[in-house]
């Protein structure tokens, strides 16, 4: 299946890029791994009259810690992230369980996180994984850039902050504590499937043993990721005992407002997202050597 | 005489593949990978609506767009005597292009032929085309009603397309009537595709002198040949079909598809070669689908387990058109081998088949025309019978097999099953799988409320179609053929009616004709699907080309041979009847020393054949005497997860007799290869209409074609029963392991299940299903 | 547009119209068929090349503008002086396959396999292939083949 004909823009840099955006406004996309929009395109369901290639500009595809911040660019890769020297770390560890499990080893190497955030399927993995991180992304608009909070980045299914004339640039997660440790527990009808349910789950824990933090998300429940915050606040200065992580698994069960479809029935995925909580919660508790 | 090494048998020799070095080095030649100067591609505007008349299509914007040279419809077709196609087994015809109306989504509504594969989908993009939305039927319990009739074309006023049985209705009910024990289960093989990686594609071209050469990927280019005459009236001397290089086909490429009969109108109509390569979403929503066959099935029995009767009343949903590829006498294919491998002293088997708003089909997917709907009807059955009467499945299915003695067996259905030893080839499979074991290991597990399944599969299989007194497609007998010609220096080459879809005949073709003359294997080559070089065949499908046309080689070799005997006789300087074939050469006989191989033979046959013919070639036709009937002995072993429905398959053995192995290490890997897609029918692979009509499973986003990951390790062994009636006692293996394993998965996850007193699933066996079977059991249970 | 693309270290410079997709750049403008196509998704990895030396991308989900200036190899490029590389001899050895369709697509990614992890498990060689589908071999031989050459690139490693 051929795309419709559209005019192909190589942009050179950022700023390039950006005033390619402005110029264009609606007739444009922004193309970065396009693993999503050119099959999209090849069935004639996106049909932009203009894509600005994003890929070749080395400023976006940067990777760096810095100032408490994991910050990656807008071509940085799925697979770079599995690559990542630091990625073996406990405190990365829901990062690094994720980035296994998006889509399929080939697509993970043009694929790109940011591109996947901006997409929003309501069934996506690095959406879920940035809500339960606390992650922000980087848009840039006509008065500059401005950092926008996953919660309120994340609009409605396939819909974001970034606006028309708008691209995001980068996405920041917070470096966690020493005493961090994390798990992305995805149920998937085959690899390369977008999840049945998924939960990421992300567990700081106090000097005393309690938990400090707790970040808790869910795919595939809802126009978009789901935060629970019920779970996360059930957790919060708790120890980690079976009974708080059965609750945690119960409010996130209860949050959990999927839709049918071939992947599965309403009652099943919501139960899905209670087993997936309690077995990522334990995960995570587990790799922190706590046994629950 | 020459010295040179000592001939030797290339039988049963695992020897690595001939074809591979071009497919490994990028060098296949399929259908895509041609191209021809002035070469047109073709695109297809299909309909989004499933049932709906179809008030007007305008072709004018189509034409205007860059590239587009002309667009043909269902009313063109009509009008040049082409609007309909013969479906293989007679009962019905397909639409070309619609006519009047569509009857499914994703039907053939105008073709679009272009410069391009970029202009001809614009062009297609830009048909436009008015329907008028006709009420649905999806489902054929509906269909059945004739509240709407969808084929108004037929003489029939009816969706009932026929009625078929078998057996002996009056004696069977009897046996149930009387039997202490009876099962009763309505069984479900769902619609499923073969969906080969290459979809289906052709390239028609006409010379000067008006001949076609039409390359497609086709499993039986012969029979294609034949029905593009019947179709079009072109003399069938004005028709080359080459089959190259196929990706796949598993069924999917036996019958002739509506885009085949545009191609080539198209390629007459505007005088350049035309190309068409459907999408793969073409190839799911409107080639051969599989299956669909909704199945009651009743077992009677004595209480200790004897078997006394089968009845199985099945309703087919055969979608828009009759476009099963089965024989013509055989409209629901083999499904008589329902019996499987256990003595039913009586049966009757039935099948009412129906129209409905889908894709047209029914062929046999990796199967010999629904022997895998019947040995999954007759498994299943056997696994709930054992249950009921409390039993051990294995100890049921031992107690009612054939036994080694009772061969050839004649069945309460009609086959006579040639030959076979079920109790060794179970015996090897317990053995092998460690099943006591495993049944310790299991109530341990139970016993802490972990879930493990064994489940088995003990079935026969029949195949190698067939016998000419009762198989013909189009008419034409299920024959197949061999053409063998050894050259001066002792190499050679084989032609054959059939068609290698990635089955090695390159190498397994060779390895026959090495063996009847003791040649070299690798000097034999092989050449197959160009009807203008290869005798006429009924081509590759229903695990038939072993059967027949691989005893159509072994045979035309003996010819061969004999003629062979002749010049060896002269070259010796003996009567003929002092000559025997004897370690791969011609000997006197009682005088070893005196021999000469056939390598010296042939020269001698082109150079000094004394009185005899000149040359060495010979031709066989070979129309066999009985269908063959391997076997095998499957186990499967399951782990489920009660919290998420999810299936482990842990351990998968297959031990399986296809009679004598010709090359071990091809039908080793045929094995892993029907196993994986009899894992990805049970778990993973279906296709879904929703009630409105729409198809939801149009591409490998939602069709699940399992990945190296969800496919299990495959286990296998071989027991080895020869065909007594075969000239090398062969059967055939490609279908076997896709007939045989649904059923052990699914008595596996059954069995894993069994503390919730869960009975039965119907495939795919998805988590969701399994989680909510659970959720729905009995609470006292579990 | 005109792009220009290293193939297997030849330069190809074409005009063509920017919705040209990498596979198709190959099959049609470079005569390259080895290179298939098997679905319109992404899902069955037969169209797999490497970019740059190192990367499997599924050449269907590509333009080929993205690879203007850019390095592809592709099945055609991996025997060298008309001897297999270590993998296709792998998978000739093992009966890694059967028709061949999907065969350059499960090289191509297994050649980036290799290069990223030299000695891959069972197991991991099964993750890494996921994006690959087959339908005639079920991955048993596959798996075996890879991690043979896996085992002959150790013990003795070819250039490229």
């Amino acid at each position: 299946m051929i795309p419709a004909a559209f005019e192909y823009i190589r942009a050179g840099s950022a700023d390039d890029a950006f005033a390619q955006l402005q110029r264009l406004g609606a007739d444009a996309r922004v193309l970065a791994g396009g693993q999503s929009l050119i099959p999209a395109m090849r069935f004639r369901l996106a049909r932009p009259a203009v894509l600005i290639d994003i890929n070749a500009i080395k400023e976006l595809s940067n990777i760096g810690i810095d100032n408490g911040r994991l910050t990656l660019g807008a071509v940085a890769r799925d697979c770079a992230i599995e690559r990542a020297p630091w990625i073996g770390e406990r405190r990365w560890s829901l990062l690094h369980d994720a980035s296994r499990v998006v889509a399929d080893p080939v697509v993970r190497q043009m694929g790109t996180i940011v591109g996947s955030l901006c997409h929003n399927d309501p069934a996506g993995d690095w959406t879920t994984v940035a809500l339960a991180t606390r992650a922000e992304v980087v848009v840039r608009g006509k008065a500059g850039s401005r950092t926008v909070p996953i919660d309120e980045f994340l609009v409605d299914s396939f819909t974001t902050a970034v606006a028309e004339g708008e691209m995001a640039t980068a996405v920041r997660f917070p470096v966690p504590g020493d005493r961090t440790a994390g798990s992305y527990q995805k149920v998937e009808r085959k690899v390369g499937d977008f999840a049945t349910a998924a939960a990421a789950v992300q567990v700081t824990l106090a000097e005393d043993g309690t938990i400090r933090d707790a970040g808790i998300a869910l795919s595939a429940a809802g126009p978009c990721a789901v935060r629970v915050s019920e779970a996360e606040a059930l957790l919060k200065g708790q120890k980690p005992t079976a009974e708080v992580i059965r609750g945690a698994a119960a409010a996130a069960s209860k949050k959990s407002a999927p839709q049918a479809d071939l992947r599965g029935s309403v009652a099943y995925k919501k139960n899905l997202a209670g087993v997936l909580v309690s077995r990522g919660l334990r995960q995570a508790l587990a790799r922190l050597g706590v046994q629950s | 005489m020459s010295i040179e090494a000592t001939p030797k048998g290339s039988m049963g020799v695992a020897m690595k593949r001939k074809e591979d070095p071009r497919f490994l080095q990028g060098k296949g030649n399929y259908v895509d990978d041609l191209s021809f100067p002035g070469m047109l591609h073709m695109a297809i505007v299909r309909s989004p609506y499933p049932h709906a008349e179809i008030v007007n299509i305008d072709g004018s914007a189509a034409l205007k767009v860059p590239g587009v040279k002309a667009v043909i419809t269902g009313k063109d077709l009509e009008a040049a005597g082409l609007g309909w196609l013969p479906t293989f087994h007679g009962y019905d015809k397909q639409m070309v292009l619609a006519i009047g109306k569509v009857l499914f989504q994703y039907q053939e509504v105008a073709a679009v032929f272009a410069e391009s594969r970029a202009a001809a989908a614009d062009g297609a993009e830009a048909v436009e085309v008015e329907y008028k939305p006709l009420p649905v039927v999806a489902d054929p319990f509906v269909a059945k009603q004739d509240e709407v009739l969808l084929r108004p074309d037929r003489e029939a006023k009816t969706n009932h397309i026929y009625h078929w049985e078998v057996g002996d209705k009056d004696k069977t009910a009897q046996a149930l009537g009387a039997a202490e024990k009876v099962i009763k289960q309505r069984i479900w093989f769902p619609r499923c595709h073969p969906a080969p990686l290459e979809p289906c594609g052709c390239v028609a071209q006409f010379d000067t002198m008006g001949r076609l050469t039409f390359h497609v990927t086709s499993q039986a280019p012969h029979v294609y040949r034949t029905a593009i005459t019947i179709v079009t009236g072109i003399p069938e001397d004005k028709i080359r079909v080459i089959s190259p290089d196929i990706g796949g086909g598993f069924g999917n490429k036996v019958p002739v598809y509506p885009g085949y009969v545009c191609a080539i109108v198209g390629a007459l109509k505007l005088g350049r070669p035309v190309k068409w390569i459907e999408s793969r979403t073409e190839n799911l929503t409107s080639t051969g689908f599989a299956r669909d066959y909704h199945m009651d099935v009743e077992i009677g029995a004595r209480a200790d387990g004897t078997v006394t009767a089968l009845r199985v009343s099945t309703t087919a949903d055969h979608g828009a058109f009759d476009a099963a590829a089965d024989p013509t006498k055989y409209p629901a294919g083999m499904f008589g081998v329902v019996t499987g491998s256990y003595t039913f002293p009586v049966a009757h088997a039935e099948v009412d088949a129906y129209f409905t708003n889908k894709a047209p089909g029914g062929i046999a997917y990796r199967c010999s025309f629904r022997v895998t709907e019947a040995s999954y009807a007759i498994e299943r059955g056997m696994d709930i019978l054992a249950d009921e009467l409390g039993m051990d499945p294995v100890e049921l299915r031992r107690k009612n097999f054939v036994r080694k003695d009772q061969f050839p067996y004649a069945s309460a259905l009609g086959f006579t099953y040639d030959s076979g030893d079920y109790h060794r080839t179970l015996d090897v499979a317990l053995e092998k799988i460690g099943y006591q074991a495993l049944l310790k290991e299991q109530a341990e597990k139970r016993a802490k409320g972990e879930l493990m399944g064994i489940g088995f599969s003990t079935f026969t299989e029949v195949v190698g179609a067939g016998p000419s007194k009762h198989f013909d497609i189009l008419g034409i007998k299920m024959f197949d053929s061999a053409e063998i010609r050894i050259h001066p220096t002792g190499s050679g080459i084989v032609r054959a009616g059939t068609k290698s879809q990635g089955q090695g005949h390159e190498t397994t073709w060779a390895q026959i004709v090495a063996e009847e003359l003791g040649l070299d294997p690798q000097n034999i080559m092989v050449e197959e699907g160009d009807t203008d070089t290869a005798p006429y065949g009924l081509g590759t499908y229903a695990s038939r080309s072993t059967p027949v046309a691989g005893a159509a080689i072994a045979m035309a070799a003996r010819r061969i041979r004999e003629r062979a005997r002749k010049v060896a006789a002269h070259l010796m300087e003996v009567g003929e009847g002092d000559v025997e074939w004897k370690d791969y050469k011609f000997q006197v006989k009682g005088v070893p020393a005196k021999s000469v191989t056939m390598k010296e033979v042939a020269f001698a046959a082109y150079t000094n054949p004394g009185q005899n013919e000149p040359g060495l070639e010979a031709t066989q036709y070979y129309d066999p005497p009985n269908m063959t009937f391997p076997h095998g002995a499957y186990v499967a072993v399951v782990d489920v997860d009660r919290e998420t429905g999810e299936v482990k398959v842990r351990r998968f053995l297959a031990v399986d007799d296809c009679g004598t192995v010709i090359n071990p290490l091809i039908v080793e890997g045929q094995i892993h290869g029907g196993l994986t897609e009899g894992f990805a029918i049970a778990f993973m692979q279906e296709i879904q209409y929703d009630k409105d009509g729409n198809n939801l499973n149009t591409n490998f986003t939602d069709y699940l074609v399992p990945t190296s990951l969800e496919s299990p390790k495959w286990e296998t062994a071989n027991t080895v029963t020869p065909s007594p009636h075969h000239p090398i006692g062969a059967k055939g293996v490609g279908e076997s392991p896709n007939v045989g394993s649904p059923a052990a998965f699914v008595n596996a996850v059954i069995d894993a299940l069994s503390p919730f007193g869960v009975r039965h699933i119907d495939m795919p066996i998805t988590r969701d299903k399994v989680w909510r079977a659970i959720r729905d059991s009995d609470p006292a249970k579990g | 547009m005109r792009v220009s693309i290293k193939v297997n270290g030849v330069a190809h410079e074409r005009d063509v119209e920017p919705r040209t997709l990498l596979v198709y750049f190959l099959r049609e403008h470079c005569g390259l068929t080895g290179t298939h196509v098997g679905c319109d998704t992404s899902s069955c990895g037969c169209c797999v090349v490497v970019l740059d030396g190192d990367t499997a991308v599924k050449s269907c989900t590509m333009f080929a503008a993205q690879a203007d200036g850019r390095e592809v190899s592709t099945v055609e490029g991996l025997a060298q002086g008309g001897a297999l590389h270590p993998l296709q001899q792998a998978f000739w050895d093992n009966h890694g396959l059967q028709c061949g369709f999907c065969t350059p697509g499960m090289l191509m990614t297994s050649y980036a396999l290799l290069k990223h992890k030299p000695n891959p498990s069972e197991t991991e060689v099964r993750e890494e292939l996921a994006g690959n589908l087959c339908r005639c071999t079920g991955y048993n031989n596959i798996v075996k083949a890879v991690r043979q050459a896996a085992e002959t690139l150790q013990a003795a490693p070819v250039q490229k």
